[in-house]
């Protein structure tokens, strides 16, 4: 097979039905149907509903994406899907469709890692990993802080959250300040106009014996509870909460911890290069964060375009592209999802 | 002619293939929770035992239920993707509609409930009447608990799983349990002849004829509460 592999990825972790066309490292197409809006009103991902959507969604966004990128079906080298982390009826749309097009069509099929996607999307971003890479994933579901020597089969843990998610904290400290969900691009515009220094809430597991037991842990939990109470103290006394302020100096808290954290692993496991996925890399004073203390440090930082950073399907066939030119062998057309699929297994 | 019929929305993830004139190859897993891994292996088995090749697929066929909406979406976007990707016409029956079909088929006559397992203590069902020509479905599927259903409707002879998990309910248990790809497959060839203009080549007619669209019979809303964090793992 060429080093160049057509591949075709699909993604239906959460409630984004992504489909992402890749020749190589180059991306061709990334196709996105999204459910958010029908789970706005109910502040988080009801699973049913987004995989109602997924199934309703599943082949137009294919045949989208394969119109948009001129490319036939029949052309492709191997599809690949994501066959876990996520919701369990959510993935098991995506790997059904992925695998009735494999077998249709007789190409092969790598069942991959959510995660690992995130990571490998980059290269047709930015082209080629280092190896080794650090790696930060930071969204509504993940804050992973990852060793990647190679992203096609060798990803190692050093950390992730022990409570909410980065993003989750992001969507309820917004309902805190009465912000709409989903609650990163909103606390991103407030903080804008606020001062990052106003408030000092809890910076997480970064001192004394938690940072010796949870080195390269998170925890957004007691962060979420300090706003809410600073919050609710302000609106008892009858005086009005400075929305900006509060957004701020959270979203201070949160991007502190995480580009310290992150820059300490660079530097104890003497990898120069930083990579940020997931759609909290989409955060802008993250992203600005990163790139002043990355610069400090002599570290190069690697972030994807927001678009990229999401869940999405091209993130899926970049990882597939990689398999394929490794000359990684694929899965079986019995492969199975995994809602819990742990972030070193890179295939299933 | 060789026609795929797939149906996952009873305990049997079920795959049967036609030729137009029998079910020459069918493969069932009996495993409610794991339709996603069996679905296309059992197609790809039918296929090699049928001496096929998947372009020689001529037409798609998928039950959509009523049933547990996880495993029946396995089904469906089995169907419609396989469909596509060969450009093939999809077509889809009820489920329920397969199992009458085979008690039919296997000889039963006259009055028939049938009752699958729609989880949560309820049962999705729909009453036949088995005629010299047909099966003929009388009532549209439900999904209740199965001591609610009419006790005249409970007092008949009662196909599917519903008479298994619910036997003071339904206390008439007849065959089959579960859908067959095979008895899907001959009623979607039987229901094509029927819509087919005369004798000769079978032809497909309008997309609605004879046949129940594409869209899953859910029967329920969805819950609608977010999922919990520790299950909501990839947001973003
Ligand atoms: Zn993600």
């Amino acid at each position: 097979m060429s080093d160049e592999p057509l591949v075709l990825g699909i993604e239906t972790s959460c409630d984004e039905t992504g489909v992402g066309i890749v020749r190589g490292q180059t991306l061709l197409v990334d196709t996105v149907a999204s459910s958010v809006e029908e789970h706005a009103r109910f502040g988080g991902v009801v699973p049913e509903v987004a995989s109602r959507a997924h199934l309703e969604a599943m082949v137009p966004t294919i045949e989208r994406a394969c119109r948009e990128a001129g490319v036939r079906l029949r052309d492709l080298d191997a599809i690949s899907v994501t066959s876990g982390p996520g919701l369990a009826g959510a993935l098991l749309v995506g790997v059904a469709s992925a695998k009735a097009l494999a077998l249709a069509l007789g190409k092969p099929i790598y069942g991959v890692n959510h995660l690992a996607s995130h990571v490998a999307v980059d290269i047709v971003e930015h082209g080629p990993l280092p190896e080794p890479t650090m790696a930060m994933l930071v969204s509504g579901g993940h804050s992973s802080l990852l060793l990647v020597p190679d992203v096609t089969n060798d990803v190692r843990s050093l950390g992730s959250t022990m409570d909410d998610a980065a993003g989750e904290a992001f969507d309820k400290v917004a309902r805190v300040l009465g912000l709409p969900f989903p609650g990163g691009p909103h606390v991103d515009r407030a903080a804008r106009e606020g001062n990052r220094i106003a408030i000092d809430f809890p910076r997480g597991l970064t001192t004394g014996r938690d940072m010796e037991r949870h080195r390269f842990d998170f925890s957004f939990s007691g962060l979420k509870t300090a706003v809410a109470r600073w919050v609710e103290t302000r609106q008892r006394a009858g005086e009005a909460v400075p929305v900006a302020d509060v957004a701020a100096s959270f979203q201070e808290a949160v991007v502190d911890v995480l580009t310290r954290k992150a820059l300490l692993a660079c530097k104890e496991h003497d990898v120069d290069h930083l990579l940020i996925g997931g759609g909290v890399a989409a955060n802008s004073r993250l992203r600005a964060l990163a790139e002043e203390r990355c610069a400090k440090a002599g570290v190069t930082l690697r972030v994807p375009r927001p678009g990229l950073c999401t869940d999405n399907g091209a993130m899926v066939a970049a990882l597939g592209a990689q398999m394929v030119a490794k000359g990684r062998l694929p899965s079986d057309l019995g492969l199975p999802t995994d809602s819990s699929m742990p972030v070193t297994l890179v295939q299933a | 002619m060789l026609l795929l019929a797939i149906d996952t929305s009873t305990t049997a993830i079920t795959v049967g293939l036609h030729d137009g004139s029998s079910v020459v190859a069918e493969a069932s897993t009996l495993d409610a929770r794991a339709h996603a891994e069996h679905l296309a292996p059992n197609m790809r088995d039918v296929l090699a035992t049928a001496g096929a090749e998947p372009g020689d697929v001529t037409d798609v066929v998928v039950g959509i239920g009523p049933g547990p909406f996880t495993g029946l979406r396995v089904g469906i976007v089995t169907g419609r993707t396989f469909a596509f990707a060969l450009g093939l016409p999809v077509r889809g029956l009820t489920s329920l509609d397969a199992i009458a079909h085979e008690a039919w088929l296997d000889g039963r006559r006259g009055e028939l409930v049938v009752a699958t397992d729609a989880r949560r203590k309820e049962v999705y069902a729909a009453a036949y009447v088995l005629g010299d020509e047909r099966a003929d479905r009388v009532s549209e599927p439900t999904v209740s608990r199965a001591a609610d259903l009419p006790a005249e409707t409970r007092a008949l002879p009662t196909a599917g799983r519903g008479p298994i998990l619910y036997a003071e309910a339904l206390p008439h248990a007849v065959a089959p349990l579960d859908v067959s790809g095979g008895a899907l497959a001959d009623l979607a060839v039987r229901r094509l002849r029927e819509s087919a203009p005369g004798p000769g080549e079978l032809q497909w007619v309008d997309p609605g004829h004879g046949f129940d669209g594409l869209e899953p019979l859910y029967l329920r809303r969805p819950d609608a509460a977010p999922a919990p964090p520790s299950t909501k793992s990839t947001l973003g």
